[in-house]
Parts: structure tokens; C-alpha cells; sequence
């Protein structure tokens, strides 16, 4: 019977850092590509379709920067969180708090100059998506609550009120019955960037957040911290590093980047607040913070990796007669692809012949 | 104020608290079995989605109920394996595999049933297991239409707990699950495979779990729709550590939870235009958050929890 | 005597490095052979090879004339190999009982035979005198107790040749008296051990033949009878390794004391009532029996729990907020037992660890929170030459130093900051005799320059050699500290037994 063992590297070659992510993909894309034979459809020419859906035009090039936009922001909120081993799967919640901060100051509560307002709707949205996570954080912190679960079952929670806000007191009432909040004033809402296309300022704030974030994860003694205590609490603590406070800036940073996607869904894209805002850009921030190995700045590219995928679906569904979950399942893929890459990048993989036992 | 208190003594309240109960039973039975060994099964949500999926469709295709219950099993131990072959012999992060066990899940069982059923707009329905009345228990008075008179499914449910009471307590396989979860090289030292103990358990939890899905679509309902797990299995993640990681506490643990959403139900009907409905729906999960923190100060957690185990390794 | 296991030629690298290299000896039926060298001789190396957890690169061995098959666990408890590890691998979770039972059937078996396996246990404890409950927790369950369950695991799968990994590390005086008579005992019965240690006094009392390792190779063997005690002492060290000679210095005013300190919450040790009082230039050694309560002590003293009742005082300073950070701003400074875990943090660069105590300081850091790289450098550079931390660079990641430089880089990191008091816990555990003298060489300097040391420490050998006073910790109790030159070893181990409390 052939064993094996994993050996951990001393190094890991820097070619297979690099190239891990795209061999991932490729595999996920391979396995997916089966799948669309068993839809009775050309594997080839259905990915031809996606890339076309995603990038084949100004205005489809456009849309999936649109849609990376959100990504980024959730794929930030889980690289920020992971790193720490804060694991917050609760992206999707804080995006969905971060939008009804959006509705509730900047449907008219206060209105500034756009200068201002935008600026303004961004820091209320952070904070709420930061304030939603925070008690979790001190269950976590306090009483060893698990915060995986914690964060999983507030989604639903939070899901639930927008759901009863929508129907009940934030209902619009120019909406003819559909459940959809008051729209943006005009201040606040996130101007053009690409004439006749749905692409907003969003996409470039998001960028932005990325540089700021990076920097201070790898420049300041904030990232410094977050890094110590993501790889040895413990080590950490007993040089000194206070604990508590890393956690909880990590938790507010995290949270405040999927409350700040929430902004952009609803000042940028949509101009008002619906229950379908997410169709779980939550969830996709986790995939996109582990193919960029939690690394801000590859955020950006895995964030528009994974929007064309979803953008490229829609347009590959429509032409080839395949359903859309193969976006769902191609991201999936990718997340699991990814996790054996990084499993292969630390360790080598020994094989040994044992007899069987007896 | 009476006819809140009176809820409880209605047959149907009862009866509806184990209908509830059965799914998140099951699924709290396999994650129970999985974090024993020392792994986190956070695929839970999407293996009782594909579950829920595969028993359906299995029996929408024409086979008969008991085939689609094991058609569930099997996709549950198929993905059971993928979890394992990740956590136990590669050692990857727990939580990051899980959500990716349950986004694949979840959104291959969609994929295919889109496949299967392109144009449906309304979710077609099979015939369900009906329920059947148990000789003489049946016809008590209360106790019979609540206990008695359930479906074969609801049985199987229960006996499923004896089945994992009897496996933890009294055999080798079980002793040596509890003992993978808490020390792993003692086990190895006994001269037992810790990697095999930790998969067989990883793969029989999750073949529960799918098959909790599969009791919505084949018992509890009659159809499959998209989200219809709606966080079933996270709740049932927390009622393991309420449960304390027993098969027989997490009975109990489901039973209770049932019942307070069963009663949620009902309340709602009585006070539903007072109090908006999306207030009742967000209580399993709030009890669920409130469940763990009061379990969380007296808990004690498998020790290895978490920790991959890695043979040979130079201590 | 007939021959029970031969080793022949036995060679293990762990990339570059021999761990074991072409070791040759043989174990004679009722005799006790003795593997002697200091840690990293590769002894327990050699020991996995035999029990089947490693493979060897080459060599073979042979057990009642059978080729044993490597790198397969139950291939040497079916022939009859037990061994007790240092680290005990029971789950502490389930009982006595369930420990010794598991792995006796196959993991298909249907049942468990408990009522059968309770009389063998019970029939085991009384030929061998060692009485235990088979019902009891583990976790309930004292080292020498859990020590009892290991052997009498290999016991019950009817063992001839039991493997015994340093087994007094974690023992008194006296329970390693009682586990060398239950040794002799066994040995009467038929039984064969190795038992493999670094402490020369007790193998010369206990064994019948010696094998000494150094550098992974065997260099010396010698019956016990006719073996010269200085001349073993050699072989295991090779070089001659100079040791820190104590210089006594007066004693300062008083820095910290404990008054009336419990602590009996579910998460840590329980403390009653430790009442303590420490001076500058003073090393008060600690002894005690692991799991008495030293680890919550040490925490307490470092700001990392607060103590249930009863205060701490700093001298003139007022109260003082518990945690890590404020006791670290009085100068205390803290060694964890666990360097691994507690210590370093191993996928961090050297230079990142070397700097994690000054994280506050404006010298490592601008007003904004920007690391500033440069001086952070030169410090690591400074400490790891002053400390002689041996290192390829300083950007290296710190899991691949050795368990040596790992301790004296956590050291220096806290000398740099001239420490007033230092809590060290297990300073020089499981490190190799070279750096176990530098880490004391360390101390004894940082009581030279006026700090207070706590010195807790399994080994009562470095507790009598480097403390001025000793004070004794049992079931959360500390004794009175009495002056080190007014006590011995024997009256320790009795109190380490609890008498006197």
C-alpha cells in the first residue's frame, strides 16, 4: 500500500507562491468545464461566451467592474480578519447593516454637499458594519464564543430586518408594492466614471481601500500586531501585544469594509436599498481574500476575477443553455483548488511504500 | 393571555416540535460525530443542501422514498470523503475547507437541479413518507396524535440518536472517535489510524447531515426549493456546543429548540398582527447565538479541535 | 542471557542532519539497558524508530530473531514493544480503564470487552504494584498516577521490552525511587527495558548496562557495575562544557510581593493563600511537581491573570491595572515554559520577534504607526549578537532556530530591557548542555546587574545550583523559602510530596 506524509518545506519556491493561484483556477476551470459537458454544452465555446459576457464590450467590461467593486470590499473584510484568524464569515450581515446605515442617514436624514456626503455615507456605513460585528467580537473575546457560527446566524438576522424594514416602515411608498427602500438623495449618490455604464466611484474608492489597507498591514505596527497575533495569540500576548485591542481593531476594520460594500450597492449601483442588494457578495469575499492568499492588493484582481465569473455566467447561461450556478460552483472550486495549492506551497509531499497491516 | 400558555398543550404543538426537530437532529447528530474526532464540519449547511436535493430528485425520478434516503447518504459520504481528504490527510484549515464544502455543495445541487428541471417555475412535489400509526400508542388520548403518528422518516430520525448513543459509549470505533478529538497521538501510540478513525466519523456525520436535508424534502415537505435549508445547519453547529458534543444532550438540545419555534409558530398566528413576522423568523437564530454563550462558560471542548494531525512529525 | 532485540546499524537523517547514525546495540532478556546522552543525542529518535513511528534511511532490527517492519506502530505492540513516552499520550477525557483498552480490537469491533479487560487490569496492578481505579478520569489523575497507566498499557498487551523516555523528568525523589523498584520488579518477572535519560546519577542506580549517545552516534557502552562514573560523564558531553559558577551578592531592597494570593477558577491551576516576597539580586527557585500551580503563579506574577483574591504590590508603585503590558512597564520581565507555543512566533522573521516587547517604543515606530525598519534591524542584529543568537539572517523565519537560540533570543529580548524582575519557568528544558549554560550564564548576569529572579524549574539539580532561596509549591500551595545552602535534595522531594503543608 503506498503512504504518504507531508513534509513542511523550510522555503517554499517563490515560482510556486506565484503560480499556486493561477494553477488553482485553472483546475477549478477544468472541473467546472465537466460539468458544462454533462449540460450537453462545448466546454470551449461556453467559456469563449463568459469571457465575452465579462469583458467583450465597454459596457460588459464596465459591468463587471461594477460588480467587482462590492467583492473587493467583502474580499478585504475577510483578508483583514483571516489574517488575524478572526474568522468572520459574516461579510454578508455587515454589507447588509452598512446598506440600511446608507438608507436611513442618506435618504434625506442629512444632507450635505457631495463632497461631503459621499465621504460621510462611507464612514456611517463602515461603522455600522463595524458596529455589527463588535458585540460578536466581545462574546468571542469574553466568553470563547465561536465566532464562525456567531457571525453566520446574524446574517440571517440581519437579512430578517431589512426584510421587515422593507415591507414596514422604510417601504417606499412610490415603489407600486415592491419592497425597496427610499432612494439616495442625489448628493449622496456615487457619480459615474465611465459615461452610460453602470460604473461608479465605488470602483475606485475600492481600490484605494486596497492600497490603504495594504499599507497598513505591511508598513504600520497595526498590521504588525494583526499579523502576531493571527500566527501566535499566545507568543503575542506574552511580548506584550495587547490582544484585546488588536482583535477589536481587526474586527472594526473587517467589518467596516463590508459595511462600506453595502454603501456602494446602494449609493452607486442601485440608488436604494432592496432585500436582493446581495446575492451573497458576503460569501464571495471569502473566496476572493483566499485566491489572493489574503493579500489586499491581489483583492483587486481576485475581485475582478471572480465578477467576470459571475457577470460572464449570466451571458455564457443565456447563449449556452447553462444554468448560472456554474459561477457559484466554478467559485466554489476555486476556494477549494486554492486551499489544496496552499497545501502543496507549504508542504512537500513524501511518498512511501508500507506493507498493509497483518 | 391563556391561549399562549394553551399552545402547549395542544397534540399539534407537540407533534409539529418533533417535525421541526428530526432535520436538525440528524445534522446535529453528524456534526456532533465530526467535532468528537476533532474536525469542524462547517460543510453542514451545504451537505444538507445537496442532501436535501439529490433525496428529492432520487425520488422525483422514481424511485422509491428509502432509495432516495440513501441516495442522500451516499452524496453526504461523498462529500464527507472531500472534507476529509482536506482536514485529515492534508491538515487545511477547517473553516475555510467547510465554507468551501458547503459553497460547492450547495451550488453543485442547484446546478443540477436547474439541469434536471431547466424551465420549472413552481417547484414540482413528490408524495411524501405519510405518517403511520404506531398499534394501540396511536390511539392515546394527546400522546398519541403528538408522539405516535409521525412518519417512518421521524422514527428513523430517532433511532439514528440510539444508533450514535450506542456507537459513542459502547464500542471501539466510538471510544476511539473521542479519543482522536482529544488526544490523536494517543490514539496513534494504541496503535489505531488516527486519519482513519477521523475520516470514518467526518464521512458518517456528514452522511447524516445530508440526510437531515433529505428528511425536509422526502417528510417534512414534498418539494425542493433553493435556500430552503436557510440556516439549519449553523443552528445546528451551535446546538452542538449546547449540547456539549453528547448525541443524547443534542436530542434534547433539538427538541428543545423545536419546541420553542414550534411555539414561535403558533404565537406568531395569535400575535401576528401586533408583532411583524420577520421578528418570530429571526428567534431561532438569536436563540441560537443566546444557546452558545450561556454553553460557552461551562463547555469544555474536544482539546484537538481544530488541530490537523500530522504523522511523523518531529516534536 | 539470550538476546531479545538486536539493533543493527540504524541511521536516521532529518534532511542533512543525523539524528541517528549507524547505532548498533542489543537488549538481553531481564535486563534494564540504559541509553544515556544529553538531549538531542538522538536518543528519542532512535527510541521512535524501534516503537515504529519513524522509518530509518538505514539499519535494521530484529526482536526475538523477527525483522522488525518499520515506520508501523502495531507491528511492535504486537511483538511485545511498549514504551512510555516523555509526553504522556493518554485522552484525558476518558477513563483509566478506556485508555488501556483502546486499540485492543480491531475499530469494526461491535463491542467492548470492559468487564474482561477490568480484570486483567486489576490482576496487573497488584503483580506490579501499581495501584490505580480503573474507573477514575485520567484528568483526575497525578503525573506519577498517569505514569502508573502508561506502563501498565504496555502491561496489558503482555509486553517483553518496555520502552521508558525520561521517565522521572516529572517526578519527586521519591516517586522515582518507587518507579526504579517497580523497574527491578519487573525485570524479576521477565520482563526487558530501556530506559533512556540524560541523569547519569539515576541510571548508574537503576540500570544494568549503559550505552552512551552523542551527536546521534553510540560512543561508549559499559556494564554499570564496572562503569567509572566521571569517565560516563564525558563520553555524554564530548567536550568539556563550562558552567556558571554562582557568586553570591546582597541582597537589594524588596521589589514585589504576593499577599494572600488564590485563584481558583476552572481555566488555570488552583492558588491558596501564596504569600511571597522577592528582592532585587535575589533568585528565589521554585520547585514542585508539574501542575501544582507554578504556571498560574508565574501568570499571575506577569500580568497575564488576575488573581481571584488577595493583591500583588509592586514596591512604590501604587495599584497597579493587571495585565501583560502594565506589568511589562514595571520591569517584569516573563519566560514562558512553552517557548513554541507561548514564545516565539515561528512564521514571523527573526527581526519581527526580536522587536515584539518595544512595540511602544518611538524608537521602532514614527507618531503614525509606521514601523521604522532601519532601527528595528540594527537592534536585532545587536541583540542577536550580544546574546549570541545563531542565525543565517535576521530575516529569516524564526521556527527553523534551533530550541537553543530560540530561548536566547526570548531572553535577550527581555535583557535588553534590564528587567527588574524575571520570571523564568523552565528556562533550560529540553535544551542541549551547551545552551542550558549560556541561558544560566544569562540569569546569573541579570542577577549581577540587580534583578529579582523566579526560577521555576522541574529539575532540582539547576534549582539547587542557581537560587539563593527555594521555595516549594504543592496542590497551590508555596512554602516558606528556606536558604538553598540550609537544604538538600531529599527534603525537597518530601515536600514536593506535600509534606509540611
Amino acid at each position: 500500500m503506498l503512504k504518504f506524509r507531508l513534509e513542511e518545506r523550510a522555503k517554499s519556491p517563490y515560482w510556486l507562491i506565484i503560480l499556486s493561484p493561477f494553477i488553482a483556477i485553472l483546475v477549478a476551470i477544468i472541473l467546472a468545464g465537466m460539468l458544462i459537458i454533462l449540460a450537453g454544452a462545448n466546454p470551449f465555446e461556453s467559456y469563449y461566451q463568459l469571457i465575452i459576457g465579462a469583458f467583450g464590450s465597454k459596457n460588459s467590461f464596465a459591468e463587471t467592474l461594477a460588480r467587482a467593486t462590492p467583492i473587493i470590499l467583502t474580499g478585504l473584510a475577510a483578508s483583514i480578519a483571516f489574517r488575524a484568524k478572526f474568522w468572520n464569515i459574516g461579510a454578508e450581515g455587515q454589507l447588509y447593516f452598512g446598506a440600511l446605515a446608507t438608507t436611513f442617514f442618506g435618504t434625506g436624514l442629512v444632507v450635505l454637499p457631495s463632497v461631503l456626503m459621499i465621504p460621510f455615507l462611507f464612514v456611517i456605513g463602515a461603522l455600522a458594519g463595524g458596529l455589527l460585528l463588535l458585540p460578536l467580537v466581545l462574546l468571542k473575546l469574553y466568553y470563547k464564543v465561536d465566532e464562525v457560527v456567531t457571525t453566520l446566524l446574524l446574517n440571517f438576522v440581519v437579512v430578517l430586518l431589512v426584510s421587515y424594514l422593507l415591507e414596514g416602515p422604510w417601504k417606499d411608498p412610490m415603489s407600486l408594492g415592491w419592497p425597496q427602500g427610499k432612494s439616495v438623495i442625489d448628493e449622496g449618490v456615487l457619480p459615474q466614471v465611465l459615461s452610460k455604464t453602470r460604473l461608479h466611484l465605488g470602483f475606485i474608492i475600492s481600490i484605494g481601500l486596497a492600497f490603504s489597507v495594504w499599507f497598513i498591514l505591511s508598513k504600520t505596527v497595526i498590521g504588525y500586531r494583526i499579523k502576531s497575533v493571527g500566527l501566535n495569540a499566545s507568543a503575542a500576548s506574552h511580548a506584550g501585544i495587547p490582544i484585546f485591542k488588536t482583535v477589536l481593531i481587526v474586527a472594526i476594520l473587517s467589518g467596516g469594509m463590508a459595511g462600506m460594500a453595502g454603501v456602494t450597492e446602494t449609493a452607486g449601483l442601485k440608488g436604494y436599498l432592496t432585500l436582493d442588494l446581495s446575492p451573497g457578495f458576503g460569501y464571495a469575499g471569502i473566496a476572493v481574500a483566499m485566491l489572493a492568499n489574503l493579500n489586499p492588493i491581489g483583492v483587486i484582481f481576485s475581485g475582478v476575477f471572480l465578477a467576470s465569473i459571475y457577470v460572464g455566467a449570466d451571458a455564457m447561461s443565456r447563449a449556452m443553455n447553462v444554468p448560472t450556478y456554474l459561477a457559484d460552483v466554478i467559485v466554489a472550486l476555486t476556494v477549494l483548488c486554492i486551499l489544496l495549492s496552499l497545501v502543496f506551497v507549504h508542504y512537500k509531499i513524501l511518498f512511501f511504500k508500507a506493507k498493509k497491516d497483518d | 393571555m391563556i391561549e399562549f400558555i394553551e399552545i402547549i398543550f395542544t397534540a399539534g404543538f407537540w407533534a409539529a416540535t418533533i417535525r421541526i426537530a428530526c432535520p436538525l437532529i440528524l445534522a446535529t447528530i453528524g456534526e456532533v460525530l465530526c467535532e468528537r474526532a476533532g474536525v469542524l464540519n462547517l460543510g453542514i449547511e451545504g451537505i444538507m443542501s445537496i442532501g436535501a436535493m439529490v433525496g428529492w430528485m432520487t425520488v422525483f425520478l422514481g424511485a422509491d422514498l428509502y432509495t432516495g434516503i440513501l441516495a442522500a447518504l451516499i452524496i453526504g459520504s461523498i462529500f464527507g470523503l472531500l472534507h476529509a481528504i482536506f482536514t485529515v490527510y492534508l491538515g487545511a484549515s477547517q473553516h475555510v475547507t467547510g465554507i468551501g464544502i458547503t459553497m460547492l455543495a450547495s451550488s453543485l445541487g442547484f446546478f443540477c437541479f436547474k439541469l434536471i428541471l431547466p424551465a420549472s417555475t413552481t417547484p414540482p412535489k413528490i408524495k411524501p413518507f405519510q405518517p403511520i400509526d404506531i398499534p394501540f400508542l396511536s390511539e392515546l388520548p394527546f400522546l398519541g396524535p403528538a408522539f405516535f403518528q409521525h412518519t417512518p422518516f421521524t422514527y428513523l430520525a430517532i433511532l439514528a440518536v440510539v444508533f450514535a448513543f450506542w456507537l459513542m459509549n459502547s464500542t471501539p470505533l466510538g471510544l476511539s472517535i473521542k479519543m482522536a478529538g482529544e488526544n490523536p497521538m494517543a490514539l496513534e501510540a494504541q496503535g489505531i489510524d488516527v486519519f482513519l478513525v477521523r475520516t470514518i466519523a467526518v464521512v458518517l456525520g456528514s452522511a447524516l447531515m445530508a440526510v437531515g436535508g433529505a428528511y425536509l424534502t422526502l417528510s417534512a415537505f414534498d418539494a425542493f426549493y433553493f435556500g430552503m435549508i436557510n440556516g439549519r445547519g449553523w443552528i445546528a453547529i451551535a446546538l452542538v456546543v449546547f449540547a456539549s458534543w453528547k448525541p443524547e444532550r443534542a436530542l434534547l438540545g433539538a427538541l428543545l429548540f423545536a419546541g420553542l419555534d414550534a411555539y414561535q409558530v403558533r404565537a406568531q398566528q395569535l400575535a401576528g398582527a401586533v408583532i411583524p413576522y420577520q421578528f418570530f423568523l429571526m428567534l431561532p437564530f438569536l436563540l441560537s447565538i443566546v444557546a452558545m454563550v450561556i454553553a460557552a462558560k461551562r463547555t469544555r471542548y474536544p482539546k484537538a479541535l481544530l488541530i490537523p494531525f500530522r504523522r511523523g512529525e518531529r516534536h | 542471557m539470550t538476546t531479545l532485540l538486536k539493533v543493527e546499524k540504524i541511521t536516521k537523517k532529518f534532511g542533512d542532519f543525523y539524528a541517528n547514525k549507524e547505532i548498533s546495540f542489543e537488549v538481553k532478556k531481564n535486563e534494564v539497558l540504559a541509553i544515556l546522552g544529553e538531549n538531542g543525542a538522538g536518543k528519542t529518535t532512535l527510541m521512535n524508530i524501534l516503537f515504529g513511528h519513524y522509518t530509518p534511511d538505514a539499519g535494521n532490527v530484529s526482536f526475538e530473531g523477527n525483522t522488525i517492519e518499520f515506520g508501523n506502530t502495531n507491528n511492535a505492540i504486537k511483538l511485545g514493544i511498549g514504551m512510555v513516552h516523555q509526553h504522556f499520550t493518554l485522552a484525558e477525557n476518558l477513563t483509566v480503564l478506556e485508555n488501556i483498552i483502546i486499540g485492543r480490537q480491531s475499530i469494526f469491533s461491535l463491542s467492548l470487552p470492559k468487564r474482561q479487560a477490568r480484570i486483567k487490569i486489576l490482576e496487573l496492578s497488584k503483580k506490579f504494584g501499581l495501584p490505580i481505579d480503573p474507573d477514575e478520569l485520567v484528568a483526575n489523575l497525578s503525573v506519577s498516577e498517569k505514569q502508573r497507566i502508561e506502563i501498565l498499557k504496555t502491561l496489558f498487551l503482555d509486553c517483553k521490552l518496555l520502552i521508558l523516555d525520561e521517565p522521572t523528568a516529572a517526578l519527586t525523589p521519591q516517586e522515582t525511587d518507587s518507579l526504579f523498584s517497580t523497574i527491578r520488579n519487573m525485570i524479576k518477572t521477565g520482563l526487558s527495558v530501556i530506559l533512556i535519560s540524560h541523569k547519569l546519577n539515576e541510571i548508574l542506580a537503576v540500570s544494568d548496562r549503559i550505552i552512551v549517545l552523542r551527536n546521534g552516534s553510540s560512543v561508549g557502552e559499559t556494564d554499570t557495575n564496572s562503569a567509572e562514573r566521571q569517565k560516563i560523564a564525558e563520553m555524554i558531553v564530548g567536550k568539556k562544557i563550562e558552567y556558571p559558577q554562582k557568586t553570591k551578592i546582597p541582597r537589594k531592597s524588596k521589589v514585589l510581593s504576593l499577599l494572600d494570593v488564590s485563584y481558583n477558577k476552572a481555566d488555570a491551576q488552583r492558588l491558596s493563600s501564596v504569600n511571597l516576597n522577592l528582592y532585587g539580586g535575589q533568585i528565589l527557585g521554585i520547585a514542585g511537581v508539574a501542575g501544582n500551580g507554578q504556571t498560574t503563579l508565574a501568570k499571575i506574577l506577569s500580568g497575564h491573570l488576575k488573581a481571584t483574591q488577595g493583591s500583588i504590590v509592586f514596591e512604590e508603585v501604587g495599584s497597579v491595572h493587571i495585565s501583560p503590558k502594565s506589568f511589562m512597564d514595571l520591569g517584569v520581565a516573563y519566560i514562558p515554559e512553552d517557548r513554541n507555543s507561548d514564545g516565539i512566533v515561528g512564521d514571523m522573521e527573526i527581526w519581527e520577534n526580536a522587536i515584539m516587547t518595544e512595540m511602544d517604543d518611538s524608537f521602532f515606530r514614527n507618531s503614525l504607526g509606521f514601523i521604522n525598519k532601519k532601527n528595528s534591524f540594527d537592534r536585532s542584529r545587536n541583540l542577536c549578537e550580544t546574546y549570541d543568537v545563531r542565525m543565517q539572517s535576521i530575516r529569516q523565519r524564526s521556527r527553523l532556530l534551533s530550541g537553543g537560540n530560540v530561548q536566547k533570543l526570548l531572553l535577550g529580548r527581555w535583557l535588553m530591557r534590564e528587567p527588574k524582575i524575571i520570571i523564568a519557568c523552565q528556562p533550560t528544558r529540553g535544551l542541549d548542555e551547551g545552551a542550558i549554560a549560556s541561558i544560566q550564564k544569562l540569569l546569573l548576569e541579570a542577577q549581577q546587574n540587580n534583578s529579582a529572579i523566579i526560577l521555576i524549574s522541574e529539575d532540582l539539580d539547576e534549582l539547587l545550583s542557581m537560587s539563593d532561596d527555594i521555595a516549594v509549591m504543592y496542590k497551590g500551595m508555596l512554602s516558606n523559602p528556606i536558604e538553598t545552602r540550609t537544604t538538600n535534595k531529599l527534603s525537597i522531594g518530601l515536600q514536593m510530596a506535600g509534606d509540611g503543608f
